[in-house]
């Protein structure tokens, strides 16, 4: 039973890796990380480190999407002004 | 139990850094790519936490086991990876100011566009 | 050098480390095994010093040396975003216009805020007992912090952010950390050596010597430091603006479309 549980979460983990690299819009990863965040800590609970899995969630799914989508933001924002000024 | 399941949680580590490095040699974007290197970051984590598990332990904590009557799991790893996950973070942080910095000397964050800007 | 011969690159490369990988994988012990040699000397001695939780013995007092290291990874971390993202010459402040948040995103926020806060005091506060500490709870403490970003507006968060407190609550964190270590050599034995204090009895708030004093530090630091850099990132994405960058309205309707998020 514990095993079966324990392969599930990292055939999940590896899928939501393989889908944070394969979605090309950073938007969107950031999401993917998010979900991959969650994964992450729900395998570390199984695999018997709370301590890991609590830092994961408060760092994977929450601080590091929101760097990265308030990075998209500032860069997407320097991006149309130079796009209105070009022609 | 067959002999698959006791290397497959290596393996997984071992994907989920290859997939990391491919996005981060593929990508087009630097934001996605610091993205890619924070999956990278994650194989990590979890090959460690797989080399210090024990099957039927419990977690490393004594406040409501008695000590000696479980087995637990390796601590010394999960220590590891437990600093790494937030330290790691504010180095992907430090990342990003680069590249926001980068997009504001140069205007795009496409590794490729930057390349040809140099010359 | 073109993309064909990159990928090309790549895929040998790659191939190759994935072929190194997992011979190395298949050499290395059972998962699952039952031999840990030194996870079972480290249960032993967290046990010796009547910490709890294992892993916090480990990190701030068996390891505590290296904990040092990571907290100066951290710290330089910071001090480089700080850096990198500070306002120019050529920039400008937009101060942005309170916003209308809908009722019940206001009510619930305002009532998750206090909840997770303490979450996370009392992640960092039982570190060396129940799974938590330091780098935890100062994580959940300080994006805690942003759920009024959500609740109230920009202008309301940064009232109770001031940057520079929190960059010197960082940096005073940090020297703790120093101070305790030094504390342990002037002790009579070695740098940050956990003889200082009486271990205390196992399994109260008050056990482990100086583990939960270098957990506050580092919870402190780590709290500082998360909002010190969404402070500065936040800065970047709402409020600084250069010549001429579109500030105002299509810059507001995008700052809705984030917040619904």
């Amino acid at each position: 039973m514990g095993e079966a549980v324990i392969v599930v979460a990292l055939l999940l983990v590896a899928v939501s890796a393989t889908a944070a690299v394969a979605v090309r819009d950073p938007v969107r990863q950031s999401l993917v990380l998010a979900v991959l965040g969650v994964v992450l800590a729900v395998l570390f609970t199984v695999l018997q480190a709370p301590d890991v899995a609590l830092s994961q969630l408060a760092v994977g799914s929450a601080l590091t999407p929101l760097l990265l989508l308030l990075t998209v933001r500032k860069v997407k924002r320097r991006g149309r002004r130079r796009r209105e000024n070009e022609p | 139990m067959t002999a698959v399941p006791h290397v497959l949680p290596y393996l997984v580590a071992v994907w989920v850094f290859l997939a990391g490095a491919y996005g981060l040699a593929t990508s087009r974007n630097l934001i996605h790519a610091v993205g890619c290197l924070s999956v990278c970051q994650a194989a990590t984590y979890v090959l460690l936490l797989a080399v210090g598990y024990r099957d039927g332990a419990t977690a490393p904590v004594f406040s409501d086991v008695e000590p000696g009557t479980r087995p637990v799991v390796d601590p010394v790893v999960q220590a590891l990876a437990l600093t790494d996950v937030v330290v790691g973070a504010t180095v992907t942080a430090l990342l990003l100011a680069l590249v926001v910095q980068v997009a504001k000397r140069h205007g795009t964050v496409d590794p490729d566009e930057l390349t040809e800007l140099r010359g | 050098m073109n993309p064909r011969t990159r990928l090309w690159l790549v895929a040998t490369g790659g191939a190759g480390l994935a072929a190194l990988l997992v011979a190395a994988c298949l050499r290395l012990p059972r998962f699952g095994g039952d031999r840990h040699p030194y996870g079972d000397r480290a249960v032993h001695a967290s046990l010796e010093r009547h910490t709890a939780n294992t892993v916090a013995s480990v990190n701030f007092d068996q390891r505590a040396f290296d904990t040092l290291g990571e907290m100066t990874i951290l710290f330089a971390a910071v001090l480089g975003c700080v850096v990198l993202l500070r306002q120019t010459r050529d920039e400008h402040r937009a101060h942005p216009e309170p916003a209308d948040v809908a009722r019940p995103v206001r009510r619930y926020a305002l009532l998750v805020l206090p909840v997770a806060l303490l979450t996370g005091l009392y992640v960092v506060a039982h570190g060396q007992l129940s799974p938590g500490g330091g780098f935890q709870g100062g994580v959940v403490a300080a994006t805690a912090l942003h759920v009024l970003y959500l609740g109230a507006d920009y202008r309301a968060l940064e009232r109770v952010r001031p940057v520079g407190a929190y960059e010197v609550g960082d940096a005073l964190a940090t020297s703790a950390y120093l101070v305790t270590g030094v504390a342990g050599l002037i002790g009579g034995t070695a740098f940050l050596a956990n003889t200082l204090l009486p271990y205390g009895t196992f399994n109260t708030l008050s056990s482990g010597g100086t583990v939960p004093l270098l957990n506050a530090a580092v919870g402190m630091e780590v709290a500082c430091a998360v909002v010190v850099l969404l402070a500065g990132f936040l800065d970047q994405a709402v409020e600084i603006v250069d010549e001429g960058e579109d500030d105002d309205r299509a810059g507001d309707g995008h700052h809705h479309e984030e917040r619904g998020k």
